[in-house]
């Protein structure tokens, strides 16, 4: 029996690799100067979606994603590797948004998609590491979460059987579909782009980005419906305006501060055997060794 | 009522290190803006379980002692700790950022609508004036942590909303009693009037939990590799150096994400937080998320290439040159000088 899975994703700026042009000169963060990627565990838990799909014929695959119009980009990434269909919520109501407001506005999303047996995210995002949103998204709509994940074992007669990753062991749990599970970064990475998908989709856009090219590919996306990525503004979903955006985020930023390393003296030494052998018998007679 | 809540967690019977941390914060705390420091803990067999936890000044203990409660699972607990803090509304809730802290908090946050900042390295008490609103709030809590891959370190506030929750990881916090013949109360909770038959239907199959662990956070001295030891191999050298000297191996997250080193193993905000009395940086930048998990070190000794690695500016001793020729060195030199 199929399962209809929706993946929720997230792009986001490249933080592993911060260049020494990603701090404007006030000392805040230069996004522009950081490549947007798809958040790396939110690829684990795509290839979990796609490897369930693989498993259980008829399965679909539908990816959410709340950012800017340029996060349509993952989406494309997704259909790339085997996803269905696509989702970006786009508003500027959503801005500002912690992850609480995040998550319920996503959760909103889910409930308008609607029919779904099964929500994987990925654990965290590397512009925050908070972890939160998956399990908040599992709250606002009182489905079970597994958190931690790191393979599913099976997905049928309405159970998943999914083993998460703890500190110091693994474990096994079964719960009731529907549930929301994220996918922790000791998953199998995801696969690479299918060249026959990549080709199908390279010209998929949403709305937005329809209007910003030229007018002769109008006639493709006519022929081709499913060159159509799905744009939802706040119109689009049912909300709450009062639990949206900045109103709806319960944390607030007080101050940020860019990192300055304070210098303190240090005592430079280059690796010639003198100096070695010194700071060795400096370290011994102070008892920091031996 | 309002007071500070710590939600504990147990490991192999007692209570956890994180947990014992942050009932020492939650008692400065709870001294600042002078109110009682309340603690809970949700398992099974807790028996006795108080004497651990009142010499960290706990006013107010609250156990839920029940066979379905553990081992930990979301729903059970999540259910539980709802119940308990709408009946007593914290004013603020700590948690640890374990497997267990970060999968509770988020799904009680949500419940309770209330604000989460996750993996905080400080936390204070402090004064806040909203001027568009204009409105003053007197102690809130300042959850201080590193964001954007550690390029910020920002300090965030719940204004409005309680409780102000906050999960820190261990070792970020110190751990310190109070006093040993601290007393408080005992409440013990009852678990039939939250638990319902839909918070039981997730269960645990099987459970495979390691006895002990590499644990590098107390450590005396630690040899930390990152991305610059260039493979898995090239760290042989360190496990070589910190068995001569008598230390342990430690990475850097970007060590650890390209597989070098296992994860517990991984120094920083997303790993470990230490404070050995040596530390040496081999072949690692210093981004800030690693260096908010060592800085702290009484003495640090960086070897790196690079003569302008941020790690540099927080090192006592800076050694520029190639890694691989210089630990074999150290190691020389040690075994040479050491008797």
């Amino acid at each position: 029996m199929g399962l209809n899975i929706i993946v929720l994703a997230k792009q986001v700026p490249d933080t592993r690799n911060v260049g020494k042009d990603a701090m404007k000169e006030d000392g805040t963060v230069n996004r522009a100067a950081l490549p947007a990627i798809f958040n790396p565990e939110d690829l684990n838990a795509l290839e979990q979606a796609l490897r369930l799909k693989e498993k259980y014929l008829g399965s679909t695959i539908t990816l959410l994603t709340m950012g800017p119009p340029r996060a349509a980009e993952i989406i494309r990434e997704g259909l790339y590797r085997g996803i269905d269909k696509g989702y970006l919520l786009t508003d500027r109501a959503f801005a500002g948004s912690d992850t609480l407001a995040t998550s319920y506005a996503i959760a909103c999303a889910i409930r308008k998609i609607k029919d779904y047996d099964l929500i994987i995210a990925g654990r965290q995002a590397i512009d925050g590491d908070t972890a939160q949103v998956g399990p908040q998204v599992a709250e606002k709509l009182h489905l079970p979460q597994i958190t931690y994940a790191e393979e599913v074992f099976s997905a049928e007669k309405g159970k998943i059987t999914v083993k998460r990753r703890l500190e110091r062991g693994v474990e096994t749990v079964e719960a009731p579909l529907p549930c929301v599970i994220t996918v922790n970064g000791s998953a199998p990475e995801c696969r690479p782009r299918a060249s026959k998908l990549l080709m199908k989709y390279k010209h998929a856009r949403t709305e937005t980005e329809r209007k910003e090219q030229p007018s002769c590919y109008d006639n493709l996306t006519s022929q081709r419906p499913y060159l159509n990525i799905s744009e939802w503004s706040v119109n689009d979903i049912e909300t709450d305006h009062k639990w949206l955006g900045l109103n709806g985020s319960p944390t607030k930023v007080k101050f940020i501060e860019s990192v300055v390393f304070q210098a303190k003296e240090s005592k430079k030494l280059s690796d010639n055997d003198n100096e070695i052998e010194d700071l060795i018998k400096e370290l011994i007679s102070n008892h920091t060794i031996g | 009522m309002n007071n500070i809540f710590v939600i504990c967690e147990t490991d192999e019977g007692k209570i956890a290190d994180v947990s014992l941390e942050l009932l020492t914060k939650g008692r400065t705390l709870a001294n600042k803006v002078n109110c009682k420091l309340e603690a809970v803990v949700l398992g099974h067999n807790l028996k006795g379980i108080e004497t651990e936890i009142f010499p960290y000044g706990v006013d107010i203990l609250h156990i839920g002692d029940d066979i379905r409660l553990a081992p930990y699972s979301t729903l059970p607990h999540a259910a539980v700790i709802n119940g308990l803090f709408t009946e007593h509304k914290p004013q603020i809730a700590l948690l640890g950022a374990t497997t267990m802290g970060r999968d509770l908090g988020p799904r009680v946050s949500s419940a309770l609508i209330s604000g989460l900042t996750a993996d905080c390295t400080a936390l204070e008490i402090g004064d806040h004036e909203d001027k568009k609103a204009g409105k003053t709030y007197q102690n809130l809590l300042y959850q201080i942590r590193p964001a954007f891959g550690g390029n910020i370190v920002a300090t965030i506030i719940n204004p409005d909303c309680r409780p102000q929750m906050a999960t820190v990881r261990e070792g970020v916090m110190k751990k310190e009693i109070f006093n040993q013949t601290h007393k408080g109360e005992i409440f013990f909770i009852d678990i039939n009037k939250y638990l319902k038959p839909e918070d039981l239907v997730v269960k645990i199959i099987e459970r495979q939990i390691e006895k002990s662990r590499v644990n590098i956070k107390n450590a005396p001295i630690i040899i930390s590799g990152g991305y610059g030891m260039g493979s898995k191999e090239n760290f042989q050298l360190l496990y070589d150096f910190a068995e001569a000297i008598g230390g342990e191996v430690g990475a850097s997250r970007a060590a650890v994400d390209a597989g070098f080193a296992p994860h517990e193993r991984q120094v920083g905000q997303t790993g470990v937080t230490v404070r050995p009395k040596l530390y040496i940086a081999c072949g690692i930048s210093g981004q800030i998320q690693h260096t908010a998990g060592m800085g702290e070190s009484s003495m640090i000794i960086a070897i790196n290439n690079d003569k302008n690695a941020p790690i540099n500016a927080i090192a006592d001793f800076v050694i520029t040159g190639d890694v691989m020729s210089i630990i074999p060195k150290m190691i020389k030199f040690y075994k040479k000088n050491s008797k």
